[in-house]
């Protein structure tokens, strides 16, 4: 895993929905170094910290990185005001991002909001192989959903409103999917308390299952041990780096409440 | 290319720019982006006897042009350190420097006696750390404190000895001139200010510690500040530090009184700031015809 720091050129930027922006740029480099899952530490002009944003997808043949993120404060707003053109100062790839055994024929994706964006590079990865659940707060949040169906993902919309798709949470259509057809993987970003739920129907199911984590960072490359989760490894306790351990974990090493 | 090398308390550094403790690892995880002997030295996560599991997250929040952290020194422990990272360090890097903190004395004479027996270049004491409940800032807020750890780690270790101060004192010339007289070689300064963040729609202090250090660019008027006055209370040379994140604020703080300089949350801002703060002093230093480092050392001139 090799990462990079430098300013690329910001190639498209689109308003997806109400507050959430997809911006694409050209880093020829970053791109032969993706991984879907990964993230990128990206510098939000006038301010200190970095903003840690999920890799959508990516072009190692066009050389390109996307991310789609949400404006959820004056970081992500100011970065959101850039434009085709100007440079985005990217630091990344970042993280270890999904592990998909060849062998596994059936891959379940669930993202809930903000997390949709990054299981997308999976779907583009995984084709028909792979069923995507994805869960937004209502008709108007809705994002990639027709992005995952080109890419071959059957794919289910929830929506806590009902106004779109199954009425309710993300966890409905994943336990109907076990019980129904199975799954050899299930693959999640979003919300902890929908995390947790998940990871409950998969103990549950006895299927093996992966998030993406969230958490307040420092360096991102793994030095400042800033941006801890509490893990259980061989029954020891310990505080492991979303940035460098992560963001993907396996949900049963995962202290939920921790 | 101008000579910036500097030295301090005999040890020679290729240059006066040091990775400050915490931001920067162990080193290990910047190697992607420049090698670690581009630096002039290194001040590794501060570490103790006995590791440390850390503070309860959330550990960072940020604030106007500075952060707030609370990690409650995270680590592996001193024989760790010694083992796993310090060889490569060495290899590596240049000026290797322990971070050393400690809830009692014995912990501090412990580590220093661990550390007395490595290549390790320098050992600078974190009497300071705002974020540990035992310990860390509560030695570094009285002269007696300060006093007495210094003297137990000086007889400890033969080893080069750096104290790093708080800000969080009345007086922190009283603070460095104790720690002088009981035989540090030099004073590293300053670390974090102790501070607090609220989210007001939950009401709850966006650290899980409740309080945390403040650094960045917003304490670099303080840093200067207490460099200056402790420039004027003490003989030893002075590793300067506190919310540096360009080569003019590096030229600032060696007028106020650094030898030396360190940078920590800029690292966060821009991987690449101590590679170009050390490329803007060679330039300075070019353009304005320096020869040597220690010809800016402290020499604001203050006016009557």
């Amino acid at each position: 895993m090799s990462y990079y720091c430098d300013k690329y050129p910001i190639i498209e930027k689109k308003c997806i929905s109400r507050d959430t922006f997809s911006i694409t740029i050209y880093a020829p480099e970053a791109a032969k170094a993706a991984h879907a899952g990964q993230f990128a530490n990206i510098s939000a002009p006038g301010f200190t910290l970095r903003r840690p944003i999920s890799i959508c997808e990516f072009s190692r043949s066009r050389g390109t990185l996307r991310f789609v993120f949400e404006v959820r404060g004056k970081g992500t707003e100011a970065i959101s005001r850039l434009n085709v053109g100007d440079n985005l100062d990217v630091l990344g790839p970042l993280g270890n991002g999904f592990a998909i055994p060849d062998s596994a024929r059936r891959v379940v994706l669930v993202g809930g909001g903000i997390g949709v964006p990054p299981m997308l590079g999976l779907a583009k990865k995984l084709g028909d192989r792979a069923t995507a659940i994805l869960g937004f707060r209502d008709y108007s949040r809705i994002i990639l959903a027709d992005e995952f169906e080109k890419y071959g993902a059957a794919t289910a919309i929830c929506t806590d409103d009902g106004s779109v798709g199954y009425n309710g949470m993300v966890t409905g259509p994943l336990e109907s999917t076990l019980k129904n057809t199975g799954a050899d993987i299930v693959c999640a970003c979003g919300p902890m308390p929908m995390l947790n739920a998940i990871a409950k129907i998969c103990a549950q199911y006895d299927v093996p299952c992966r998030v993406s984590l969230e958490q307040r960072m420092g360096c991102g490359v793994g030095a400042c041990v800033v941006c801890s989760c509490l893990t259980v490894r061989n029954g020891q306790e310990h505080y492991a780096r979303v940035c460098k351990d992560g963001p993907v974990f396996d949900a049963k090493e995962v202290k939920f409440n921790g | 290319m101008a000579d910036l090398s500097v030295k301090i308390a005999g040890v020679e550094f290729p240059n006066p720019v040091i990775a400050a403790s915490g931001t920067y690892g162990n080193g290990e995880c910047f190697t992607d982006l420049y090698p670690l002997s581009r630096l002039g030295g290194i001040s590794c996560k501060g570490m103790t006897i006995v590791p440390k599991l850390g503070n309860v997250p959330p550990r960072i929040a940020e604030t106007p042009s500075g952060i707030l952290n609370s990690v409650g020194l995270q680590n592996i422990g001193v024989h760790g350190f010694i083992e796993y990272y310090l060889p490569t360090l060495k290899e590596e890097g240049n000026v290797i420097i322990a971070n050393v903190a400690g809830a009692t004395i014995d912990d501090y004479i412990a580590a220093a006696e661990a550390l007395d027996v490595t290549n390790v270049d320098m050992i600078e004491l974190n009497i300071s750390c705002p974020n540990v409940k035992a310990g860390g800032a509560t030695w570094g807020v009285t002269c007696e404190g300060a006093a007495s750890v210094t003297k137990a780690v000086r007889a400890a270790t033969s080893k080069p000895l750096i104290v790093k101060l708080t800000p969080n004192v009345t007086n922190i010339t009283e603070i460095a001139k104790a720690v002088e007289a009981e035989g540090a070689d030099s004073i590293s300064m300053i670390n974090t200010l102790l501070g607090m963040r609220i989210d007001i729609r939950t009401k709850r202090p966006i650290l899980h510690n409740n309080v945390g250090g403040l650094s960045g660019p917003a304490i670099f008027p303080v840093a200067v500040r207490m460099v200056w006055q402790c420039y004027n209370a003490v003989k030893i040379p002075i590793i300067g530090m506190g919310g540096i994140s360009t080569w003019e604020d590096a030229v600032e703080m060696m007028m106020a009184g650094a030898s030396a300089i360190q940078m920590g949350t800029a690292i966060f801002t821009d991987p690449w700031s101590p590679i170009k703060v050390i490329e803007g002093l060679n330039d300075y230093m070019d353009k304005n015809g320096i020869k040597d480092l220690s010809e800016i050392v402290g020499q604001v001139k203050p006016w009557d």
